[in-house]
């Protein structure tokens, strides 16, 4: 209230509603260099951090997704580990059919899109926590289905048939790159989604459901777009985990283990914030890296502050940077940009309400 | 005949799902809370059982005695701190702390009590033996025992609902919490209780699902909380009997599907449950209006 009393006084031209109060541009820049660097580590690192980091890429892209999903458009799934699994399928499904991987990879991600959409219908009907069951029940009836098919290796799995033949060290490269390459347009794929009319819709709905219905938002076709668009994120992701292992298990690729890292990766970094799921995975991998000869107990932790934060920073790490430094580096909301206060941390923000942590 | 002792064996463990399932509809028809813990909470009663009965020799099918009022407390301090801390932020936080107190729960079972699996009663006469009807049916006393139990705790906890003054309370804030706290009830204190009583039947039927099967730190995600989720949609949400309906129905189609092939037990079990989702999303039996 205090910030409009003071526009009053002013002549109203000098503000004007922007993204940023930056040049997006900068930011363009810094995650292109970043990319370009991570695209140089194979040069660099060797082949068991390329491993790690090709893990740290598959938990990414679904944190993302899974961000897309319960931080933007209020859909808690806790079956996305059934894209994984299809997604990995598909793959092997194509290799059989001597598709080389690579190639089978992208085939097997749209393969996901296409799956989600009857999926979508059975679950679409239930909300919040029956949705989030439901969508539990329908990956463990998928991982059942799959695991009648003898040729697909039963309740065993298969490895991948047809592997390139590539000494081991250009093929841990390859899939380097091929998982920088999906990560990198998972991104890519939520920026441009939420900055597009269909973020709008998402962001209307997330703020006052029945407000944005009566103005005529199409509240379910937004939904099942960005169930689709997850889906297709996470198959890519389960894709990329098949060429990576080389191996197909129904009890590995369906576990309900995927979708508790991509929860807490994202709910620790930041559910609702485009950086949050990067922030998340870097934390989520160090914890996992740095308690990996202590079994179960990364996930014990990782639960407990994902409990702890979901309770008392609902906005996660990132909400914590974003109200000490008011940084952005994917701006999808909107700021009213003053050009006095530039420099100062005294923006109005539309996209996201301000301050709160606990609004 | 074979079928018909199947059928049979199906309708009995539905009680035993009912009995899953019923903690997890009051909890939604009471708090609009899904706990997504739910089943690691069955499996916490199971090996809460194993300790107590290791401790003091206490007869197996007497267990209950000590593990239901101690999971019921654990239900209501949890309830009133971090369930309630996450219901006053919104819906979803409670599904996001749920998910991971059943992460948490799993992997804290795995890391101090191994993959193993475990099962009670075992050697136990009344567990273990069965009685025939003609020379083809062939029943198990426990099947039916549990049977007999969840038939009797859904009847006392409609008993309850229905004429106690609690219960009457728990109707009152489920159906408006505000005019409800208006009328001088304190909701966070009724919550509580649902949610003691909730911990309670499903320590309950966790104890039963040691009886008559084997149990792990896994077994409360992988099976339990789906088929308590499964009972709960077919036979309609929200409805005590409609419960035990579902229960029936979806022990009766793992009979069926056991019976096709020895794979299909869960798979025909969810694909019954994924036809009513699609012609039936109310259940069965439609809401009514207790809890």
């Amino acid at each position: 209230m205090t910030a409009l009393a003071e526009t009053t006084g002013r002549s109203a031209e000098k503000y004007r509603v922007t993204r940023s109060r930056r040049n997006v541009a900068w930011t363009g820049i810094g995650a292109l260099v970043v990319v370009v660097v991570l695209a140089l580590f194979p040069y660099i690192i060797g082949a068991g951090t390329e491993t790690i980091m090709v893990q740290g890429f598959i938990i990414l892209t679904l944190a993302s997704m899974w961000n897309l999903l319960a931080g933007y458009a209020g859909l808690v799934s806790v079956g996305q580990q059934v894209f994984v699994g299809l997604g990995a399928y598909f793959v092997l499904a194509l290799n059989i059919n001597r598709v080389p991987m690579f190639s089978a990879l992208p085939v097997a991600a749209i393969g996901c899109g296409v799956a989600a959409i009857p999926l979508w219908w059975l679950v679409s009907r239930l909300r919040s926590g029956y949705f989030a069951i439901a969508t539990w029940v329908l990956a463990t009836t998928v991982e059942l289905i799959i695991e009648k098919i003898s040729s697909l290796g039963s309740g065993t799995g298969l490895s991948l048939p047809h592997t390139p033949s590539l000494s081991s060290a250009v093929l841990e490269a390859y899939t380097y790159w091929i998982g920088l390459a999906v990560t990198v347009l998972a991104l890519l794929a939520v920026y441009l989604l939420l900055r597009s009319r269909l973020g709008l819709v998402l962001t209307a709905v997330r703020d006052d459901e029945v407000a944005a219905r009566s103005s005529g938002a199409r509240v379910g076709l937004a939904r099942m777009i960005v169930f689709v668009v997850a889906g297709i994120g996470c198959g890519a992701a389960g894709a990329l985990l098949a060429v990576s292992q080389l191996i197909v298990q129904p009890s590995a690729v369906f576990s309900v283990q995927w979708t508790a890292e991509m929860a807490f990766a994202v709910i620790i970094g930041g559910l609702g914030t485009i950086e949050g799921p990067i922030l998340g995975t870097i934390v989520y991998m160090v914890l996992q890296q740095t308690l990996a000869s202590y079994n179960a107990w990364y996930l014990i932790i990782l639960g407990l502050v994902a409990i702890v934060i979901a309770i008392f920073a609902r906005r996660g790490l990132w909400g914590l940077v974003d109200d000490y430094l008011h940084v952005r580096l994917f701006p999808v909301g909107y700021w009213l940009w003053d050009p006095a206060a530039a420099g100062r941390s005294r923006s109005l923000r539309f996209g996201r309400r301000a301050g709160g942590k606990h609004s | 005949m074979v079928w018909i002792n199947d059928i049979i064996t199906g309708i009995l463990i539905g009680g035993l799902y009912a009995l899953f399932a019923c903690g997890l509809s009051l909890m939604f028809g009471v708090m609009k809370v899904i706990n997504l813990a739910h089943g690691d909470l069955a499996v916490v009663g199971g090996y809460l059982a194993v300790g107590v009965i290791t401790v003091t020799h206490i007869p197996v099918l007497w267990s209950f005695v000590v593990v239901v009022p101690l999971m019921a407390v654990l239900g209501y301090v949890l309830q009133r701190t971090v369930i309630q801390a996450a219901l006053n932020r919104s819906i979803l936080t409670t599904l996001l702390v749920t998910f991971g107190l059943s992460v948490v729960i799993e992997n804290g079972l795995l890391q101090f009590e191994s993959a193993n699996s475990h099962s009670l009663g075992v050697g136990n006469s009344i567990i273990t033996s069965s009685f025939s009807i003609g020379s083809q049916i062939t029943i198990a006393y426990l099947l039916l025992l549990i049977f007999v139990v969840a038939v009797v705790v859904l009847g006392g906890m409609q008993y309850f609902l229905s004429r106690s003054r609690y219960g009457r309370m728990i109707r009152a804030v489920a159906d408006d919490q505000e005019a409800a706290q208006l009328s001088g009830i304190d909701y966070r204190h009724v919550f509580g209780i649902a949610a003691a009583i909730a911990f309670g039947t499903v320590a309950l039927a966790g104890i039963a699902y040691g009886m008559y099967s084997q149990f792990a730190p896994t077994t409360g995600t992988d099976t339990i909380l789906l088929f308590a989720f499964a009972a709960v949609v077919i036979g309609g949400l929200g409805s005590l009997w409609g419960t035990l309906l579902g229960g029936v129905v979806l022990g009766v189609s793992q009979a069926i599907g056991a019976q096709i092939s020895g794979s299909d037990e869960f798979l025909a079990g969810y694909i019954v449950f994924l036809v009513v989702l699609v012609l039936r999303p109310q259940g069965l039996i439609a809401r009514r209006s207790t809890s």
